[in-house]
């Protein structure tokens, strides 16, 4: 168990630590967190309202992948990164590979795709394959972008100071090889100019949707959750001030999640013309998934055990365990979403939606905001301003998120009941629009689930801002939030 | 586990194990796709998209109709008796990218093609609610207002051809002639011998126009329509 005590290193013994790039990457995720719940709100609204559609340019169609990259790539891949390498330089008691240019050069490599991408799809650019919707030049950009962060993190791994490499690490390293080989594949594609933005997807019909569920689902799976557990993985025993639970469950769990996850994207595509042999592979896969789901849950839950208590107390580690506790939901809802006979009922309505978001809002985004507030304080060398702050934004997150799902759940599972429903003389009950006209109610309460989760986003944003103004604190050594010496 | 000690001192090995770990299942699932013959069914009737409905596809992507109106139809009583015949693989052998879809906040659209008139989708897309009164769409009436770009549709078609749309020369070349003449219901002969089922214009009211309302329409309207599904060939249980 050495893994563990190699975290518990003062920040100030590691030779070249790189503390200014963790600082930008954990400001653009930030920034991009509050884009991408504004976004998000938005559509949600346009959905309720519509005719607050403004023009072409401002319509849910060319909206909503604003919302999703924004969300997914701006504040999920900005977190990923900025706590990656927060995390790599302690763990392997070294700075990072490739010295501050190199890692300059990668954070506005980042942030230049982002920009390229969203500014696209408000133009109209987009390949139309769903979180994949980059045309190719920005592709491009993104695969030396990527393969610069992999050369970056793999580059210190190879250089530590600690003979074995920190569990946090395997995920890290697994989320970013297997991204790389997801983006590469499903954006095969021929520009139609080479001075043009258009180009046609190397693949057509069921091939082209089976390859496209593979990548959408495995970057659930490895940006959404790999990465995130990485997270979890440091974070989560940190905060608690107690090692992980159990070193023998983690490395079964990795194991059999990287295996079992890219087997699981023929879900997305029940009872289409994708062949029968496929989609069953997929819902097999899918339920077994279940397990290392779940031993990654009990391992994060776990390692709470004899400090119960600390969760009354301290609201970020709160933040990190209800994530924990919404990925245990999330991975129970997706095998049974996988079923054949579920998903007959709920593909194509919004309880996919809210599924996506009781994973996005309750896991990927509570543990990001847990190891935020983790590091801030640390990073600027600041007590937190407000630890009050941050029972509300609990709080206020917590709520929107109810909100959400159930509103999803309700008006998915009546669309899909609605549509298979037959009157007594054996016609189709309900016209197509009915199930339309039926969902105002439920997408006004999710429209006010977003504004909700909005605010506890901006509280952490004011948090911060207040953090980082406060003079600077005496001691060089890391500062320690109020929350854990309380 | 002494075993596993000696994975996690080297990243080299952590990462081969891990890229091994993570390419099986999708080899496993992908590859037999472009393998097994009978993955996608040989049908009569399909053809390659005419250079109008193709443009017209891609303005279907580009304001992202995909994500709310799926083109799949599952082999359900209900989605059979509401859609029509359930999809089947050759009916998006053509489509590059695939646009099957994952949600329904309107509905599917794989058999949309000549249930309603071209002036029906010219009223539905100018302002929704005015056919469709509980309609949330967004209305799409600027597209009337925007001319296609003619001149770029061979360059569509060569990168088409390059991904395996069997498109010949000579459809390349009358490719911008038999836009023109879709988009206007004028000299359709070439056309119709080359795109069997095109349906043909004027489709938004404006007959000197060519505008990207004009391209749109002419893609729903061929949506679903080119395999005849009473021929008896398609029988389900000879699939």
């Amino acid at each position: 168990m050495s893994t563990a005590s190699t975290s518990l290193a003062p920040a100030g013994s590691i030779p070249g630590l790189n503390e200014a790039i963790v600082r930008r990457f954990t400001l653009a995720t930030v920034i991009w967190a509050l884009f991408g719940f504004a976004a998000g709100t938005w559509v949600a609204t346009l959905l309720a309202f519509p005719h607050l559609n403004m023009g072409l340019e401002g319509s849910f169609g060319r909206l909503r992948p604003v919302h999703t990259t924004g969300v997914i790539l701006g504040f999920g891949g900005n977190a990923l990164i900025a706590t990656s390498f927060y995390v790599v330089q302690r763990t392997c008691m070294v700075g990072l590979w490739g010295g501050k240019r190199l890692a300059n050069l990668f954070f506005w490599g980042y942030q230049a795709f982002l920009v390229i991408a969203i500014s696209g799809y408000v133009m109209g650019i987009t390949q139309s394959k769903e979180y994949a919707e980059p045309e190719w030049y920005a592709d491009l950009l993104l695969l030396v972008v990527w393969v610069t962060y992999f050369a970056i993190f793999a580059g210190t791994i190879a250089r530590r100071r600690e003979p074995h490499i920190y569990v946090a690490n395997w995920f890290y390293l697994a989320f970013i090889i297997t991204v790389a080989v997801l983006h590469i594949v499903n954006n095969l594609a021929m520009p139609v100019a080479i001075t043009g933005t258009k180009s046609y997807s190397a693949f057509s019909g069921v091939q082209d949707a089976l390859i496209q569920w593979w990548y959408g689902h495995n970057m659930v799976g490895f940006f959404l959750t790999a990465g995130f557990i990485g997270i979890m993985y440091y974070f989560v025993p940190k905060q608690a001030e107690r090692p992980i639970y159990s070193y023998r469950l983690s490395i079964v769990h990795f194991w059999a999640l990287i295996f079992l996850y890219i087997w699981a994207g023929p879900h997305h595509l029940h009872f289409t013309s994708l062949p029968d042999w496929t989609q069953t592979l997929g819902m097999a896969f899918s339920i077994m998934l279940w397990m290392p789901s779940w031993g990654g849950m009990i391992n994060g839950i776990m390692t709470l055990s004899g400090a119960w208590g600390k969760l009354r107390t301290d609201p970020i580690l709160r933040f990190l365990v209800v994530a924990v506790a919404f990925y245990g939901m999330a991975t129970f809802e997706g095998p049974l979403m996988a079923l054949k006979s579920v998903n007959a009922l709920s593909h194509y309505t919004d309880w996919t939606v809210g599924h996506v978001h009781s994973g996005a809002l309750g896991w990927v985004a509570f543990v990001a905001f847990g190891a935020l507030y983790y590091m801030v304080p640390r990073l600027w060398r600041r007590p937190l301003w407000s630890i009050r702050l941050v029972e509300w934004h609990f709080w206020i997150a917590s709520i929107a998120i109810v909100l959400y799902i159930t509103a999803m759940w309700v008006s998915g599972i009546t669309q899909g009941l609605m549509w298979r429903a037959y009157d007594a003389m054996g016609f189709l009950q309900y016209s197509f629009a009915d199930s339309v006209a039926m969902l105002h109610p439920y997408y006004v309460i999710r429209a006010l689930g977003g504004v909700l989760y909005l605010t506890g986003g901006i509280l952490m944003t004011i948090n911060f801002v207040m953090t980082i103004r406060q003079p600077a604190s005496r001691e060089d050594k890391a500062a320690v939030s109020p929350a854990v010496t309380a | 586990m002494p075993n596993h000690a000696t994975i996690e001192r080297s990243l080299s090995l952590l990462s081969m194990l891990a890229l091994l770990v993570i390419s099986i299942g999708g080899l496993v699932e992908i590859v037999p796709l472009f393998r097994i013959e009978t993955t996608v069914e040989k049908v009569a009737g399909m053809r390659p998209y005419s250079p109008l409905e193709q443009m017209g596809r891609n303005i279907y992507t580009r304001e992202g109709c995909y994500l709310c109106h799926s083109q799949q139809i599952r082999p359900f009583r209900d989605e059979v008796d509401r859609y029509g015949h359930y999809s089947i693989a050759a009916e998006s052998m053509y489509d590059h990218p695939f646009l099957w879809g994952s949600k329904r906040t309107g509905p599917d659209l794989a058999r949309v093609g000549l249930k309603y008139s071209n002036a029906w989708h010219l009223a539905h897309l100018e302002d929704p609610r005015s056919v469709v009164p509980v309609s949330i769409m967004p209305a799409y009436a600027e597209l009337k207002n925007r001319d296609l770009d003619l001149t770029s549709i061979p360059d569509h078609l060569t990168a088409l051809r390059k991904v395996g749309v069997p498109y010949t020369d000579t459809q390349i070349k009358t490719a911008i002639d038999d836009a023109k003449a879709q988009a206007s219901g004028v000299d359709t002969d070439g056309l119709l011998a080359r795109y069997p089922k095109a349906r043909l214009g004027d489709f938004d009211g404006q007959p000197n126009r060519v505008t990207e309302m004009d391209a749109l329409i002419a893609y729903l309207q061929v949506l679903g329509t080119l395999v005849d599904f009473r021929d008896a060939r398609l029988d389900p249980g000879a699939k």
